[in-house]
């Protein structure tokens, strides 16, 4: 029986009434929201706060809006709703589709598109419970001083594992984040840091406020996920494509790709773009040589480390059939019926 | 430090002193005597402890019980009429839908949550929706069977 340890459990009834429990906990607080990752995490200690304060009782954070044409959605807000909202679903499928293939439909039912975007990284020696952990000796993520992936590395290569995260990073979504010093806005790229253990530029006190989708003005993307089964499993490698078409998406005059993005989800500590892999699209119209140099561009970066599921080397070669496959969709999906 | 919760548990209202930690499934099973919700893997995996919060299927081993402070929570023993089964309970009898009978409070919960939402679920609606839930006797043929025979039966 895995048990969590103690702590103090606080319901804010606002933004401000988190950030003040915050400011009081100090380090060891921590925001939750499911819980989904939080509490598993706590159960194996790889998480101690000494107080939790929920997002979940602060009504803002759980509102999907529409504001200058652009859809907001609250951290808050389940994945459940996330995959089942019409105007995600017509207008950011990709944003839909990805939330829909997080875990299992009990967990998407708790877990919460900000706990899924703030997800901490994974690796095969570290989701393991504390007493597993002691057995081998301990990991630098936690506890420890060395790495057992790259002994030698005096960095963490733990695995940004969220599913969302890379769509997010190529539609250019913006993240409101709200701390004690105020508002800011940063670009979903920057969100994220390429560290197993800094894996996030925000501050531990400010708390994910809002995601801000770009308007859906003339851009298509997908997400292409693999996994060892089709359900439960965190992504081993995950490709995010977003296309802008000259003219726009939809209309008769549109042919080329004008501008193009490339991300990887469980390839890296962070959901890893790959320019080259976009400008190699630029100007095809996803012809088969052009889908071929993007692929072959995302493969060469992609560094997946020898902790996850399946062999090192054939994750990486996935790396250019799921490119391919996304990129091959999106070229199915250029002329969509009129709306 | 403990504190006090009143919730509803099957339609009644109940009151439990609990310690911030801990999980809804075992304040269910050890201080309300609710023993029908397992605790199969500790860790949200296997859907064995599998409750629906105001109506939706959740992991209990994965919530506290504080959270569901001021909620609606239905386990498995909250389902059937005073002395008749639920349909779904009836279905899984029917139609051989259990062995060992572990994982099975928690697929009927999840198949309830299912057919509130979606009265007439395709197969393949009924396994998407079945993923959380695992087990390891029955090769799941029989629990798609039951949830379409109670399906049918409403
Ligand atoms: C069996 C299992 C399978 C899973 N499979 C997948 C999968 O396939 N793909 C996937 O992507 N994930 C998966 N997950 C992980 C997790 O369930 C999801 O990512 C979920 O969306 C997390 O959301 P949450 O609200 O439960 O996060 P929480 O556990 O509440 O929080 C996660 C982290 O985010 C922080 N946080 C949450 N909200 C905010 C906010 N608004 N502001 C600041 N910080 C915040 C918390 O402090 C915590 O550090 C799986 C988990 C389990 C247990
Ligand atoms: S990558 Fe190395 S340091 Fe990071 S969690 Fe894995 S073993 Fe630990
Ligand atoms: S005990 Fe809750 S999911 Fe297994
Ligand atoms: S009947 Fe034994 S686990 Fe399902």
């Amino acid at each position: 029986m895995l048990r969590l340890p103690s702590f103090t459990y606080l319901q804010p009834r606002t933004l401000h009434e988190a950030l003040a429990m915050k400011t009081d906990a100090g380090p060891d607080g921590m925001y939750v929201a499911g819980g989904t990752d939080l509490y598993p995490n706590m159960k194996r200690r790889h998480q101690e706060p000494r107080t939790v304060i929920s997002l979940m009782g602060i009504p803002e954070l759980a509102q999907i809006g529409m504001r200058n044409a652009q859809c907001g959605i609250g951290p808050c807000v389940t994945l459940t709703t996330v995959s089942g909202h019409p105007t995600i679903r017509d207008d950011y499928a990709a944003v839909a589709h990805a939330a829909g293939l997080v875990s299992t439909p009990l967990l998407r039912n708790m877990g919460t598109l900000g706990g899924n975007l703030c997800l901490d990284t994974r690796c095969n020696y570290y989701n393991q419970t504390y007493e597993w952990r002691q057995a081998i000796d301990f990991c630098m993520k936690k506890d420890g001083h060395i790495c057992w992936v790259a002994p030698s590395s005096p960095r963490c290569w733990a695995v940004s594992s969220s599913d969302v995260a890379p769509v997010m990073v190529a539609l250019g979504a913006d993240y409101v984040l709200v701390g004690p010093g105020g508002e800011r806005v940063v670009p979903a790229a920057r969100f994220y840091h390429n560290d197993g253990i800094n894996y996030l530029t925000k501050q531990p006190d400010e708390v994910l406020w809002e995601v801000r989708l770009p308007r859906p003005d003339g851009w298509d993307a997908v997400y292409h996920k693999l996994r060892r089964r089709d359900s439960f499993d965190f992504p081993v490698l995950g490709v995010a494509a977003w296309v802008r078409w000259e003219g726009g998406r939809g209309t008769r005059d549109e042919g080329r790709v004008a501008e193009a993005r490339i991300v990887l989800g469980g390839v890296a500590s962070w959901p890893q773009e790959v320019p080259e892999a976009g400008a190699a699209l630029v100007g095809t119209d996803l012809s088969d040589e052009g889908v071929a140099a993007a692929a072959d561009a995302a493969y060469r970066p992609a560094k997946p480390m020898d902790n996850t599921d399946f062999d090192l080397s054939w994750r990486k070669q996935m790396t250019r059939v799921y490119v391919s496959r996304a990129l091959a969709e999106l070229r199915r999906r250029r002329l969509p019926p009129a709306r | 430090m403990k504190r006090t919760i009143t919730l509803t548990v099957n339609g009644a209202p109940r009151s439990v002193e609990v310690e911030p930690r801990a999980l809804l499934a075992l304040v269910l099973r050890d201080q309300l005597d609710l023993t029908g919700t397992h605790i199969g893997c500790d860790t949200s995996q296997c859907g064995a402890c599998t409750v629906h919060i105001d109506g939706r299927a959740v992991k209990s081993c994965t919530m506290l019980a504080v959270q569901a402070e001021g909620h609606a929570v239905t386990t498995i023993e909250g389902l059937a009429a005073k002395d008749r089964l639920h349909p779904l309970q009836q279905a899984f009898w029917d139609k051989h839908g259990l062995q060992c009978g572990f994982c099975t409070p928690g697929m009927i919960m999840t198949a309830a949550d299912l057919l509130a939402h979606n009265p007439k679920p395709s197969e393949a609606e009924i396994r998407h929706a079945l993923e959380g839930n695992l087990c390891r006797c029955t090769g799941y043929q029989n629990i798609v069977a039951a949830v379409q025979l109670a399906a049918g039966a409403r």
